[in-house]
């Protein structure tokens, strides 16, 4: 079967005009809100210690499990659906399990983020100049 | 796993958002500057999508989807910078209120071949009083204008700065994240000492 660059199996009758072959929102079951947590493009996650191995991680899809892996160090939520290709809102959704689960730890933007002084903004300035 | 003593720390994110008509380079800026390739996400958007909890059933609702592309700057340990581009269709004017919740300013990109195209673009932080910078984007074959004339032409406020850039460089890039950066700290009546 021939393949597209991606190297998956190139299939004539489906073209971009179809859709995409799997709804982005069937990994969660059609769930488009999380059951809890806002998720800011920009909150950053952390997975608990050993959350891959806990108890309330059995039921775990495959997607929850990668969030896990790209969350062993603090990453943003825009990135991790960047890194997996996943929607946003179906990042937040699975992001929402995990947390209500407790397996990630959610730090959402401080005001400090919104509003830096000006020492963090003089900050940025000498750090873009010294990129 | 086990992190041993110390839980990492949290970086600060700024967000900076960078907007502009079609085709007027915003990527192309994100990924100069940005420290990664640029990063793209997605947001799938139906019309029955929104004020309901459910996506099942409502297959035949035209779903959309709207590209976000972004980019990273690392400043130091604590503290990062989030470039983000708007998505070019004005008409998901919601997708870029969520852009623009708490972020720092904007850099909105103006081609003069087609200057109507970024109009949008600046109404839109005039009215949400988000501080932003107009960067001229350099076309090969386009005809050189005056900051100035770019300023009366979008009838900018005078504070506004306007910056002429390539977005193909680099230094191009940041000397616009600066001017971005020392505009919000003008602002706030504290000017950022020039080196």
């Amino acid at each position: 079967m021939p393949t597209n660059g991606s190297g998956l199996p190139h299939h004539d009758w489906l073209d971009d005009d179809a859709g995409p072959v799997v709804r982005p929102y069937t990994v969660t079951g059609g769930r488009v809100r999380p059951v809890t947590g806002g998720f800011d493009l920009l909150a950053f996650v952390l997975a608990a210690p050993g959350a891959t191995r806990a108890p309330e991680a059995a039921q775990l899809q495959p997607e929850h499990r990668a969030i896990l892996a790209l969350a062993r160090e603090p990453i943003s939520v825009a990135e991790i659906a960047a890194g997996l290709d996943l929607v946003v809102g179906v990042v937040r959704v699975l992001l929402g399990d995990l947390l209500a689960s407790g397996l990630i730890a959610l730090h959402e933007p401080s005001a400090m983020a919104h509003l830096p002084d000006d020492d963090i903004l003089q900050a940025v300035v000498n750090g873009l100049r010294a990129l | 796993m086990d992190y041993g003593h110390s839980e990492p720390s949290i970086p600060l994110a700024l967000k900076i958002l960078v907007a502009g008509g079609f085709g007027v380079g915003k990527t192309t800026l994100v990924g100069s500057v940005s420290e990664v390739r640029p990063l793209h996400t997605e947001e799938v958007l139906t019309t029955a999508g929104i004020g309901t909890d459910d996506v099942l059933g409502i297959e035949s609702k035209r779903t959309t989807t709207v590209a976000m592309d972004f980019g990273r700057i690392t400043i130091n340990d604590d503290l990062q910078v989030y470039l983000f581009g708007t998505p070019g269709q004005e008409r998901f004017w919601f997708v870029w209120d969520e852009l623009a919740f708490g972020a720092l300013g904007a850099v909105v990109l103006a081609d003069t071949r087609r200057l109507a195209d970024c109009f949008p673009s600046v109404d839109y932080f005039e009215r949400r009083r988000i501080p932003f910078v107009v960067g001229v984007n350099r076309f090969d074959g386009a005809r050189r204008f005056t900051p100035d004339a770019v300023r009366q032409a979008l009838d900018l406020d005078p504070n506004v700065p306007v910056v002429s850039c390539d977005v193909r460089d680099r230094q191009s890039g940041k000397h616009v994240l600066v001017a971005l950066v020392e505009h919000v700290a003008a602002k706030r009546g504290h000017p950022v000492p020039t080196r």
